[in-house]
């Protein structure tokens, strides 16, 4: 301190010697109490850089390159650890659950839970992108709530659907491809087909014409009723569910230039067991046979 | 250039540095209430939980229990669930009515006598008084210096004090565990982390509030004490010393004439016994408690003189300001009528509320997304989660029918077989369903939906109003 310290005559604290505009600072410390908490925050923060990894360390030694902290603590141990104790708890019932067929699971209300449960969240992490968050799908990719299965509604058929995809790169995938009629009928027969087919559905008097047309081309994958046949992956064309749209120009351009969906194969990226799960959740959804 | 200008006027700073109040011991009327009624509090706080009140076989029979694993609180015949907190709520309202109509009949008797915080400052300062001795023997070895003596009695003092507190944060928890199952656990120190921290936290408490904080609770921390002056009137009972009766007050020497002067000797004893510090002889303080002390200790000094007693009082301030009158204190009023017309009302609906609890309710959340589904046969189909609260403690079977969309076809998705007509729910739990409603799609995007539920043995039927969708929007 310096002799020029004056004090201040209505307090009598010292100034700091700084003067703005006649107003002079008064040198009024923090509060004891306010320098013994800043201070035990100091000595806390010593043994805080002794427990935990702490410094950055140019040779990189500990395990991200870092002082490594007594309790030798990551964030990646603690993540690591924090997933064991959530798959001990899924033991309980993995281990039920993976002898069970899915018949089986869909009668016994714990593992029916646990398949929801799960089958919920890998849903909303794997397939939510495509079929919404709902499953309630959008043009071109199918709502699983409801219950037109192109491929089969059943638990199995679901399974293999999940596992193999549809026109995957799977050597098991399910495959089906509609002609591009525009290269087989001229586009008059292709309007009378789509118009025969409006009508069929909506039940409605159907063209001769529409019916020859339909016997010719499409029945042999449609069914010669037009309700489809899931062999071929060829949907029911009778029903209120129309995949890519139910609008004249819509199926007029569905012959002409048909448009395929694919799904991917989910067996090499998930365990059997989330498969089950997913098999089971969407099967739940409303739509299963 | 003018020198500015500080007050010294202490009143200008914001906060009073406590000094410690040394109750003097004092014999009287109100020093036996105040016993009594700690003594009835105190009972009440230590042995409710161990009041046994039988509900069946299921139930836990303590008489008051607040259940939080299962999350159900008991009050002897009332039971209520989480949903249900609202009589919780009504039950704080009718406290606090309660409070405002006691404080405008009566001035502050639930401070002086019945509040947690005066009965365990009290209990403290007796603790005090035992070890180390009445007022000016406390005051002394306050300025004693540090000797064995000191230590060994400031020792026991804290000791007790602690002990108190670890009482009164023991018995706490056992409002919220099944008493004697944690009573024989705590003698055997085997109990949860949970319990432990409780039971410190509440010591702690105890022993910080009634052991140092007293009165500065009832100045600075307690809201109540601070709103209490919007209820006082005229009528409102105060404790008040008599100024006209007692000025000009003064020494008195025995045997002189009382004539030319108040009955008031000054004698400080009023001053000496009040447990918040102040002198009363001030007139109407936001710091009094009311808890009659210094009336007892007046009256005494009043008796030894052989003069009548009141000098300090319980009165309206009305009364205090005309002895003569001899008016008492007003009860009915205006406002203690419309306390109690409140009181009347919130109690009727509670107990309405209660005797008419329903036993059974139903919740049903509509599916949003999908909000609807597009079926093969041109029907659409609904979602609903459905949740039914069986309060009963009997395992029930539900039939759920809706009403609202012609043919309507109603299922459960569930593991098993489980049909609308038989939904099973554990007795004392909630049951949760998936349904699903399939109907013809309907000509506005949204038509009302109601569901009726009912319990299959007593026919008891409840209802829920939710919607049908059959498009995005209209």
């Amino acid at each position: 301190m310096t002799q020029d310290n004056k004090k201040d005559p209505v307090t009598g604290i010292e100034t700091t010697g700084h003067k703005w505009d006649g107003i002079e600072e008064l040198n009024t410390p923090a509060p004891r109490w306010w320098l013994m908490v800043f201070l035990v925050t100091v000595i806390w923060a010593i043994g805080y850089w002794v427990v935990y990894p702490a410094w950055p360390t140019l040779s990189g030694d500990g395990e991200r390159g870092g002082t490594v902290g007594a309790k030798e603590w990551t964030q990646y141990t603690q993540l690591e650890e924090s997933q064991k104790e959530i798959i001990q708890r899924k033991q309980a019932y993995l281990n039920r659950f993976e002898m069970a067929s899915l018949e089986d699971i869909s009668m016994t209300p714990d593992l029916f839970a646990f398949a929801l449960a799960g089958g919920k969240s890998a849903f909303k992490d794997n397939c939510a992108t495509c079929h919404g968050s709902g499953g309630a799908g959008a043009k071109g990719y199918p709502n699983l709530n409801d219950d037109d299965w192109i491929w089969g509604g059943s638990l199995a058929e679901i399974q293999t659907s999940i596992a193999y995809g549809i026109r995957s790169d799977h050597a098991d995938t399910r495959y089906s491809e509609m002609p591009a009629f525009a290269d087989i009928l001229d586009r008059k027969d292709i309007i009378t087909l789509a118009d025969y087919v409006i009508a069929k559905q909506a039940q409605r008097p159907t063209s001769s014409l529409g019916g020859d047309l339909y016997a010719e081309n499409c029945a042999i994958c449609h069914g010669v009723d037009a309700a489809g046949i899931r062999d071929f992956g060829a949907p029911n064309l009778k029903d209120a569910i129309w995949f890519y749209g139910d609008s004249r120009d819509e199926i007029i351009s569905q012959i002409s230039n048909p448009k395929h969906g694919m799904m991917p194969a989910w067996e090499p990226r998930l365990d059997l067991n989330t498969i089950k799960q997913l098999t089971i959740y969407v099967h739940s959804l409303g739509g299963g046979e | 250039m003018a020198e500015p200008v500080i007050s010294d006027d202490k009143q200008n700073t914001l906060f009073e540095k406590q000094s410690k109040v040394f109750p003097k011991r004092v014999w009287g009327t109100f020093r036996k209430v105040k016993w009594i009624v700690m003594l009835v509090t105190l009972s009440i706080y230590y042995l409710t939980p161990f009041i046994r009140y039988d509900r069946g076989p299921h139930a836990p029979d303590q008489a008051v229990l607040i259940d939080m694993t299962s999350s159900r609180a008991y009050f002897f015949f009332i039971e209520i669930w989480p949903q249900e907190v609202y009589y919780l709520t009504g039950l704080l309202i009718l406290a606090a009515i309660s409070l405002f109509l006691v404080t405008s009949l009566f001035g502050r008797i639930w401070c002086g006598y019945a509040c947690p915080q005066t009965v365990w400052t009290d209990l403290f300062v007796w603790v005090e008084r035992f070890v180390q001795g009445d007022r000016v023997a406390r005051l002394k070895l306050k300025q004693a210096p540090w000797s064995l003596n000191k230590i060994a009695k400031l020792a026991l003092t804290h000791s007790l004090w602690i002990f108190i507190g670890m009482v009164t944060g023991g018995a706490w928890v056992f409002y919220f565990n099944d008493a004697p199952t944690l009573l024989e656990q705590i003698i055997h120190f085997n109990v949860s982390i949970d319990v432990l921290g409780w039971i410190a936290a509440l010591t702690a408490s105890t022993y910080v509030m009634a052991g140092f904080a007293r009165e500065q609770v009832c100045k600075y921390m307690c809201p109540y004490a601070r709103f209490q002056s919007a209820m006082f009137d005229n009528d409102s009972l105060i404790i008040g010393y008599d100024s006209g009766r007692g000025e000009k007050r003064g020494k008195y020497k025995k045997g002189s004439s009382w004539d030319d002067r108040g009955h008031c000797v000054d004698c400080t004893a009023c001053v000496q016994v009040c447990p918040v510090g102040i002198d009363i002889r001030d007139g109407l303080q936001m710091e009094c408690i009311a808890c009659g002390l210094c009336i007892d200790a007046c009256d005494n000094i009043m008796t030894k003189l052989e003069l009548p007693k009141g000098l300090i009082r319980y009165d309206s301030a009305a009364g205090l300001a005309d002895s003569t009158t001899g008016e008492k204190v007003r009860l009915l009023r205006p406002r203690t009528l419309l306390y109690v017309a409140a009181l009347a009302i919130v109690g009727a609906l509670i107990l309405y509320g209660l005797i008419n609890r329903s036993l059974l309710e139903l919740h049903v959340l509509h599916d949003r997304n999908p909000l609807y589904v597009q079926l093969s046969d041109g029907s659409v189909r609904n979602g609903y989660d459905i949740k039914i609260l069986n309060k009963a403690r009997l395992d029930k079977d539900y039939s759920v029918t809706v009403s609202g969309v012609p043919d309507a076809a109603i299922k459960v998705q569930s593991a098993g077989q489980i049909t609308p007509d038989a939904l099973p729910v554990f007795g004392d739990s909630i049951g949760h369903f998936r349904i699903f409603i399939t109907g013809a799609k309907q000509d506005a995007a949204r038509v009302p939906l109601t569901f009726e539920l009912t319990d299959k043995d007593t026919g008891l039927t409840v209802t829920y109003k939710s919607v049908f969708a059959s498009r995005s929007n209209d």
